[in-house]
């Protein structure tokens, strides 16, 4: 099982449930909680454990040789504009760079062999019975996908499906999010009560509608703004799936870097709700 | 003239709330720019009137013509994105996965796959309830390439400036450290970082610091929830001087940023507050920081 936690405004607390939720999960079930949030990974400031692991992640980018007749095809080829003939040279730009091999593979001389970049890390935690694994965009490093889609393919090469895990999603609706929550079998929209909040939720459902994804709404900082997300929700037939109040408590535990759902009472009843109705409790309901 | 851009590393520090105040207090001084494309907030606090809106056409999709395929199979060889599904010996695009880069129209024997340019949004030209132009955008959900319309939001801007006059261009960017931000800060004469006392918000603000080094950009800071976490605060006024960041204010939490957002009104021009007065002298500091010349060391 595979859940995403998502949202279309940065800063509602995705990674506050995302940490909880993963940390009370794990006492009970394997968990592994990945922070997809490559260009702010956040995650791991919550998670006390020792590294278990630790890696770069490359792509592969052109290397010109130097040697060639300067005929410009891979300029022509290249849709992302990281390759282009400059007088007597060929220039790179390999943030730019896709890692599509077309120039590269398609070049008559063989003058752009591929070669690996850093463009992140990767780290394995052990913390307790939770495994957590994150990722961390190189600073300068433009794209967070190709990090992205690799880490993923980490996850599915050590992880099989007797885990529950649990994805830290980027925020807003573009390439990222997709990336991150393509493969998930359930996406949590986290929201405030806010006309912020609202219109980056709309937006967020409809990436979600556009993949064919099953989600529900977590409501964050309840209490504060107005009903207009409860009554969206209601209206366009969204589960609301917990609702988290308004606390100063939780806003000072979250700044120190404290896990949250251990400390508050009313929050961990809010993450047993979530558990109950993402259908991941072991515990049988007593009828 | 001179470009300053408004940026926060972390989301939810309360960017868009600060930026609203100040291109409330710049009035028709400056031209603003909203480049947080990709959830663009700010148009519910300025009121823009969509004057002018063209559509935003950005990277291809493969296309491809059952009709001309043979079910050979070299498109898919070569895709590096699971762009090409095959079921049961036929082969469609999926259009989620492919990153437009031409690779399989290139390789296809009989030519039936053709590049499409996609309408992945829109951009306007409005004038804002504040009296200045303002120049902001929508792009569609699962877009990529957020950086091209910025740049192109930001040009916009520029044109803009120039023609009425203006000396200052006031630019809303969005969270991260990735293509949008990158775009955002090119050709920046000032940053200005709204943060707060967490420790998302010290981390996210260091490795948004180390992007703007490259840079060369001075920048300053705004301290929001300033009274979440003392020790923190500390921390983070630690690392500001280290980093050469002026500390323009702080400003305690407070829940009439919400109040202000609930009417759609910027919150100077909701209140007289407390949190009001300290974005009124950020002001006036932030247009003289950006006056003064000279890097950020």
């Amino acid at each position: 099982m595979k859940i995403a936690i998502a949202s279309g405004k940065g800063g509602t607390g995705k990674t506050t449930l995302a940490t909880s939720l993963s940390s009370h999960l794990s006492e009970t079930q394997d968990v592994v909680l990945v922070d997809l949030d490559v260009e702010e990974p956040n995650s791991r400031l919550f998670i006390r454990g020792d590294q278990t692991h630790s890696q770069s992640i490359c792509k592969q980018v052109p290397e010109w040789t130097g040697d060639c007749s300067l005929c410009g095809q891979c300029q022509e080829i290249c849709n992302f504009n990281a390759v282009i003939k400059v007088g007597t040279q060929i220039m790179l730009f390999p943030e730019l760079c896709h890692s599509c091999r077309a120039c590269s593979e398609l070049c008559p001389e063989s003058a752009l062999p591929l070669k690996p970049r850093k463009i992140g890390m990767l780290n394995q935690i052990q913390a307790g019975n939770l495994i957590f694994v994150e990722s961390r965009l190189e600073i300068g490093e433009q794209q967070a996908v190709p990090l992205i889609s690799q880490t993923k393919d980490y996850i599915d090469n050590h992880f099989d499906e007797s885990y529950i895990i649990i994805y830290d999603s980027p925020p807003g609706t573009s390439c990222p999010v997709i990336e991150a929550s393509k493969d998930a079998d359930f996406v949590i929209l986290v929201t405030e009560p806010t006309p912020f909040g609202l219109y980056d939720l709309k937006l967020a459902v409809e990436v979600m509608r556009k993949m064919k994804k099953d989600f529900g709404v977590v409501v964050n900082r309840d209490g504060l703004g107005n009903n207009d997300v409860l009554d969206y929700c209601d209206m366009e037939t969204i589960p609301v799936l917990a609702r988290i109040s308004n606390d100063r408590r939780i806003a000072e535990l979250y700044a120190a870097g404290e896990l949250i759902f251990s400390t508050i009472p009313e929050f961990k009843e809010q993450l047993l709700l979530l558990e109950r109705s993402l259908e991941l409790s072991t515990v049988v309901d007593p009828v | 003239m001179k470009e300053i851009v408004v940026i926060s590393g972390k989301g939810g520090t309360g960017k868009t709330s600060v930026m609203g105040s100040f291109s409330y207090l710049g009035k028709s001084d400056l031209v603003i720019a909203d480049c947080d494309v990709d959830a663009a907030d700010l148009h519910m606090l300025l009121g823009p009137d969509y004057q002018r809106s063209e559509d935003y056409y950005s990277g291809e999709l493969a296309i491809l013509d059952q009709d001309k395929c043979i079910n050979c199979g070299a498109c898919l060889s070569v895709c590096q994105f699971d762009g090409i599904q095959s079921e049961n010996g036929t082969f469609r695009i999926e259009a989620m996965n492919c990153e437009g880069c031409g690779y399989c129209q290139r390789v296809c024997p009989t030519n039936a796959i053709q590049m499409e340019t996609q309408k992945v949004g829109e951009w306007y030209t409005s004038s804002s309830k504040v009296g200045s132009t303002m120049v902001h955008a929508k792009l569609g959900v699962g877009a990529e390439n957020s950086g091209r319309l910025v740049a192109q939001v930001k040009n916009e801007a520029r044109r803009h400036a120039k023609k009425e006059g203006k000396e200052i261009i006031l630019i809303d960017g969005s969270p991260g450290i990735g293509c949008a931000v990158n775009s955002a800060l090119s050709g920046a004469d000032y940053v200005v970082f709204v943060t707060e006392p967490s420790v998302s918000g010290i981390h996210d603000l260091k490795r948004v610091t180390e992007l703007v080094k490259g840079f060369s950009i001075r920048s300053g800071c705004i301290i929001n929830k300033c009274d979440l976490n003392s020790q923190m605060l500390d921390e983070l006024i630690t690392f500001m001087a280290d980093a050469g960041i002026e500390h323009i204010a702080s400003i305690p939490y407070d829940e009439t940023f919400t109040a202000a957002m609930l009417e759609g009104k910027t919150l100077v021009e909701y209140d007289k507050g407390p949190a009001s007065q300290v974005l009124i002298k950020s002001w006036e500091k932030i247009k003289q920081f950006a006056e003064t010349e000279g890097c950020l060391k």
